[in-house]
């Protein structure tokens, strides 16, 4: 069975995406997590992008079950597909390519995505490019902002990831990862803290929609700051912020939600982005890429602009639709490492929770 | 009509290419004839999600056919273990898609008691030390498919007056089983889900161009979730 290949690897293009009429229409799938995501690339255009989420499902519980994603992956899974061919205007036969994250993610919710990525390549007789989450992550910014210069930094931030990594080719060569978070995610400590706000899930949103009233005038611990790592820790924080609030309801003083919101945010931003700054400077990189979910909040995207415009560092942050877990960033990469002409995955590929961050 | 029937409900991971046709010269009399063109099985509950495509792929090859040639998806729905479960409908589901052509689901169970004579209960490994199980009358279902303890199983089959159990899922548990009254049937009886057993059962449909339901995995069981309690009392 090894050595058997979905389909045929199609010729390497020294031009890439600049030429978009004749490069393969790459469709890609994301289940890692909680989003069923289909997206569909030609050269460095996204032609659809369709997601289906059981985020309502899981809200109850405060945090992601994932058997409860993984079944909402099998029944959104065949629709989202459809959907985003019929946005685009195109046919299953006009796939070129099929692309899926084969993780790092849930085990269960990533192996209905690569189950199905299989079952199409196959069907359709077209190769299949088994993609490292994280790598997704940056190479969607390539379909806002065009070709990434290498090497470039990546901080990627959400409910499930917290990380730095050094990124020397985003089609061809590893990913290396600098530093990671040692507990929770950034995201994670974002829910954890609505949590003890009364905020909904997730938490991302409500506590920067409540940190604009307020600022940041509670000192909260910036764990690992100066400890010349590019690694985070944030379980510390949240700690701290439950004991601020325990602290004061003993008291019988009332919360100020919006001044705990801003300087837990505060703590939360000044750590990821001097950290961002610090990595880019030790490993003289001058283009920064920030991705995942928590990329959409409005404190570290001008905390982030702020510091990388005094260091003489490029930002670059895709729209915000794009940086939350889609099928168009895994499309994106699938397209880059076909045009790269990067060994399609065997049908024998499976998912793996823990993907190195090397190249799958 | 070319069908390709797969099940991963067990820690078999099958496959079959089958033709099928109506048996009588009337159509509709409802008797379906199948012919096996290709079969693989492997067993070993943790890889159905390597293993499927692959022997498909092999499936198709001895029978010299390619993907377009299929007529018609068969799943075996479960119940089973969620996680391989899940690999062979949403592979069903995604080839039927890629090809235009519809998928049709069948209780895996089936696979095992459309094939068998009398009154028998057909049992399959739940984990958790349960079983899933369904009770066939002359290969058709009565009652089922359900999820239990082997000690509670056995007490609802004897109210059924089922005395004989095949399947695997009585095969770890053969002393309960066995006090229905008859000796649990050995390994070399029906084993587990036959895919061909599974396209003869949606012959019929897929003949009749009968469009198929949803497929909806039979979980049997509510996702293991626990609402969390309340903030006040979070430990930090
Ligand atoms: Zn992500």
């Amino acid at each position: 069975m090894s050595g058997v290949r979905a389909g045929h690897v199609p010729p390497a293009r020294s031009d890439g995406p600049s030429v978009r009429g004749d490069a393969p229409l790459v469709l890609g799938i994301e289940t890692s997590c909680d989003e069923t995501g289909v997206g569909l690339v030609r050269g460095g255009l996204l032609l659809a992008d369709t997601l289906a989420s059981s985020v309502d499902e899981h809200a109850r519980y405060g945090g992601v079950i994932p058997e409860i994603a993984a079944r909402a992956h099998v029944e959104a899974m065949v629709p989202a597909v459809d959907r985003a061919l019929s946005q685009a205007g195109l046919r299953h036969r006009d796939v070129d390519a099929i692309a899926v994250t084969a993780g790092p993610g849930l085990a269960g919710a990533l192996l209905v995505g690569v189950a199905a990525a299989k079952a199409y390549a196959f069907a359709l007789g077209v190769p299949l490019y088994g993609v490292h989450h994280l790598a997704a992550h940056v190479a969607v910014d390539t379909l806002e902002h065009g070709p990434l210069p290498g090497p470039s930094m990546a901080l990627l931030v959400s409910g499930g990831h917290s990380s730095l990594l050094l990124v020397p080719d985003l089609a061809t060569g590893a990913v290396i990862p600098l530093g990671a978070t040692v507990d929770d995610a950034a995201g994670e400590a974002y829910d954890k803290v609505a949590r003890l706000l009364g905020m909904p899930f997730p938490g991302g949103p409500p506590i920067d929609q409540a940190a604009r009233d307020g600022s940041p005038t509670i000192a909260f611990p910036r764990a690992k700051a100066g400890d010349g790592t590019f690694d985070f820790s944030f379980s510390g924080l949240k700690t701290a912020v439950a004991r601020w609030l325990e602290a004061r309801n003993r008291a019988g003083e009332p919360i100020p939600v919006a001044a705990v919101a801003a300087s837990f945010q505060e703590a939360v931003v000044d750590v990821l982005t001097a950290k961002s700054v610090a990595a880019c400077r030790s490993h003289g990189v001058d283009t920064l890429v920030i991705g995942g979910g928590v990329a959409a909040n409005s404190r570290l995207r001008s905390l982030a602009a702020a510091r990388c415009a005094a260091a003489g560092i490029t930002l670059r942050v895709p729209r915000p639709g794009l940086c939350t877990d889609n099928g168009a960033m895994v499309a994106a990469l699938g397209s880059l490492q076909a045009a790269a002409g990067v060994t399609p995955s065997l049908l024998d590929m499976s998912a793996s929770s823990t993907l190195s961050l090397e190249r799958p | 009509m070319l069908l390709l029937a797969v099940d991963t409900a067990t820690p078999a991971c099958s496959v079959a290419l089958a033709d099928v046709e109506w048996a009588e010269p009337v159509a509709g009399t409802g008797v379906v004839r199948v012919t096996r063109r290709a079969a693989r099985q492997v067993v070993d509950p943790r890889r159905h999600a390597e293993l499927l495509v692959p022997l498909v792929r092999e499936a198709l090859d001895e029978a010299s056919a390619c993907p377009a040639d299929l007529d018609a998806l068969v799943v075996g729905l479960g119940p089973g273990p969620f996680t391989s479960l899940r690999v062979g409908v949403v592979t069903a589901a995604a080839f039927a898609d890629a090809l235009g052509r519809p998928a049709y689901g069948v209780c895996s169970l089936d696979g095992i008691g459309a094939d068998t004579s009398g009154r028998v209960a057909v049992t399959t490994d739940a984990r958790r030390r349960e079983v899933y199980w369904a009770v066939y009358d002359s290969g058709e279902r009565v009652a089922g498919p359900s999820v239990g303890r082997p000690g509670s199983v056995v007490e609802e089959l004897r109210e059924m007056a089922v005395r004989r159990v095949a399947g695997p899922g009585a095969q770890l548990y053969p002393d309960v089983f066995a006090s229905l009254g008859e000796p649990v049937e050995p390994a070399t009886g029906p084993g587990y889900p036959s895919p061909v057993t599974l396209a003869r059962l949606a012959g019929a449909s897929v003949l009749a161009g009968r469009p198929p339901a949803p497929l909806v995995p039979l979980y049997l069981r509510r996702p293991d979730a626990a609402e969390p309690r309340p903030p006040k009392a979070v430990a930090v």
